[in-house]
């Protein structure tokens, strides 16, 4: 079975500050920490698991800059056996529809029985890139998986609603699953992928130019403050004081 | 020409669920002095679906179908691409949920409509559709502007719009079924429940929710104690759960349970918007972050802006202090 997994590289910023450059229309990166996008992080374990039971190649694809080769790489460490790097002139102005179509002139050369995607970019959260490729490969897909079983051309997964609820659903393949983190625990790349890591294909798709992008980021802003926390204010001893003091008087102590 | 507003009904098991309200609520307010409000609905034998929205709607379009019964994106497809290109909405309005999500992407692209996902609120300023979305977290917040169209599909995000009475009574449209065939490759097969864990946090006064900042699992049983002392239970924010730390059965937020105790600390625990549904409604709620950014401190009523791993020792201190005096 050969699989096609799309990742992308996204800054981590749950804990760092991210500033709007000069344009409005872009973050600043520089102090940025990047890695691969979590979801997609999964996405890759589960076809890296899948591989194991079955005979067959896995491919990477990324829309993105040369530094996106690092999570090509260590997708190309944990085990992947190719990778794809799609960069177009134009990459600073793609919207997920524009990306989905780069990544689907690739892919579909590829002949794949399955196509995993993560179902959210941590950056800009669209939840867009993998439904829009199944529908441009003519695929059927599911989103949201968190359970996967494939058995004589079908696969049967179970899709995460809401409050815990879970649906399965069987699916025939050629299929393209966005992935649900949890599903399953991603590995970490050894010395030994590593090294081996480097002598794996990364082809380079340049000089291409992106069309037929339908939403455009007109403008980035900071959340307007609306309510905000009483913040407490002094050393851990002072502020663990007061929260005590609110909390007793609330009698929630 | 008059410019409609459809809404796509979300149900389940029979039950309307909220974000319809919600998406009803923000497309009359759209529909006004441009055409009609409209609400679509797909399912089976919809009677009791629809007695619930004639309040909210002008027209409720009707698509019964028993292949419709539960939800399937290839069937929605079907639908809904012969029904938009048919009535030439202005602006399809649909939730940013497990059921959105499934269908809008593929929808859009079938029938080249421009999509912008996950919005928290759309305007219309000279025909040209602007939407308001939250990226990065919810750190930077981005305004979209749509490329030219007849029709525009817009998602919403659960919780963004506060759903009014709008005193309505529509008029419901039979529209027939264009499916044709089964679908033999994409199958609903059952739905299956969550499991039961020992705790039910729902039921608990006190919930202490941790996150991906505790880090290392080696610090839950800190974790452990300050809930103890406190008097509450330990619940968490998915990573939590993904991670192998704690049961799904403790997970708050969209994809887990929602909690409405008195008081709820969130420890380090950023703020997205899908943990944030699940705890909103407590009374009180106190957030500890080391990032004075974090979307967390808007939600919480008092915030502490510090590591955790100081923080939770110190006030486990002061809480046991206070208790045995
Ligand atoms: C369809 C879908 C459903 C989802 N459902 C849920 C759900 O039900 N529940 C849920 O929680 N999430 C859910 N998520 C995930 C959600 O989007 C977020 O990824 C998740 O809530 C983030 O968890 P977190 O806040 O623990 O981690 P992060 O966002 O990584 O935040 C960690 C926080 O810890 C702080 N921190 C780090 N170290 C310290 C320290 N030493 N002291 C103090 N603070 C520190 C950081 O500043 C940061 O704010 C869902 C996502 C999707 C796509
Ligand atoms: N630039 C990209 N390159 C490769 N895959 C991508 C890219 N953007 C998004 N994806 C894939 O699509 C998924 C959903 O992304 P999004 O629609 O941006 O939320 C991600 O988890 C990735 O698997």
């Amino acid at each position: 079975m050969n699989i096609a997994v799309c990742i992308k590289r996204v800054p981590e910023t749950a804990e760092a500050a991210v500033n709007i450059d000069s344009s409005e229309k872009h973050i600043i990166p520089d102090q940025l920490v990047f890695d691969i996008n979590e979801a997609d992080n999964y996405a890759l374990e589960e076809a890296l698991l899948l591989r194991e039971k079955t005979e067959g190649d896995i491919t990477l694809f990324t829309v993105g800059s040369k530094e996106s080769d690092e999570v090509i790489k260590m997708g190309l460490a944990k085990g992947a056996t190719r990778g794809v790097r799609i960069t177009p002139e134009n990459l600073d102005n793609l919207d997920a529809y524009a990306v989905a179509k780069l990544l689907a002139e690739q892919v579909k050369e590829g002949n794949f029985d399955l196509i995993l995607t993560g179902c959210i970019s941590s950056d800009v959260g669209n939840s867009q890139v993998g439904v829009t490729l199944a529908e441009l490969l003519g695929i059927p897909h599911a989103t949201l998986v968190i359970k996967m079983g494939i058995e004589d051309g079908f696969a049967t997964v179970q899709r995460e609603l809401e409050g815990g609820l879970l649906e399965e659903l069987k699916i025939k393949l050629p299929a393209l699953f966005t992935i649900q983190t949890g599903i399953n625990e991603p590995r970490y790349a050894s010395i030994l992928g590593i090294k081996r890591a480097a002598q794996k294909e990364l082809r380079v798709i340049e000089n291409i130019t992106a069309e037929g992008m339908k939403a455009e980021v007109v403008k980035m802003y900071y959340p307007p403050v609306g309510k905000m926390a009483e913040i407490l204010e002094g050393g851990v001893e002072e502020v663990s004081g007061k929260l005590c003091e609110i909390l007793k008087g609330k009698g929630l102590l | 020409m008059t410019k409609d507003i459809f809404v796509i009904v979300e149900h389940r098991r029979g039950e309307v669920r909220d974000i319809t309200f919600e998406l009803l609520t923000k497309g009359y307010e759209l529909s006004r002095d441009r055409g009609k409000l409209l609400a679509v609905l797909l399912g089976f034998q919809n009677e009791k679906i629809i007695d619930k929205l004639k309040p909210f709607a002008e027209t409720i379009l009707n698509i019964d179908d028993e292949r419709l019964k539960e939800f399937n994106a290839e069937y929605y497809q079907i639908v809904l691409s012969n029904l938009l290109q048919e009535k030439k909405p202005f602006i399809t309005l649909l939730g940013q949920t497990a059921f959105g999500i499934d269908f809008a992407p593929s929808l859009s692209t079938a029938i080249d409509l421009p999509y912008s996902s996950d919005c928290l609120d759309l305007e219309i300023e000279n025909d040209t559709v602007f939407t308001e979305r939250q990226i990065y977290g919810g750190k930077i917040n981005s305004r979209i502007s749509l490329a030219e169209n007849w029709g525009y599909l817009v998602s919403v995000r659960p919780g963004s719009i506060a759903p009014r009475d709008v005193e309505l009574v529509a008029e419901v449209v039979d529209v027939s079924s264009p499916i044709k065939e089964d679908i033999d490759y994409r199958k609903f097969m059952q739905y299956v429940e969550a499991a039961k864990g020992e705790v039910d946090i729902t039921q608990s006064e006190v919930v202490i929710g941790i996150g991906r900042g505790i880090k290392e699992d080696k610090n839950l049983s800190m974790m452990e104690d300050f809930a103890k002392s406190i008097g509450g239970v330990l619940a968490c924010s998915r990573p939590v759960v993904d991670a192998g730390w704690l049961t799904k059965d403790r997970q708050v937020g969209s994809s887990g349970k929602t909690v409405k105790p008195k008081l709820y600390i969130a420890v380090g625990i950023s703020g997205a918007f899908q943990h944030v549904m699940g705890m909103k409604g407590a009374d009180t709620i106190v957030a500890i972050n080391k990032d004075p950014n974090a979307p967390i401190f808007t939600v919480a009523n008092y915030g502490i802006v510090g590591d955790l791993l100081q923080v939770i020792p110190k006030l486990n201190e002061k809480i046991t202090e206070l208790k045995g005096a």
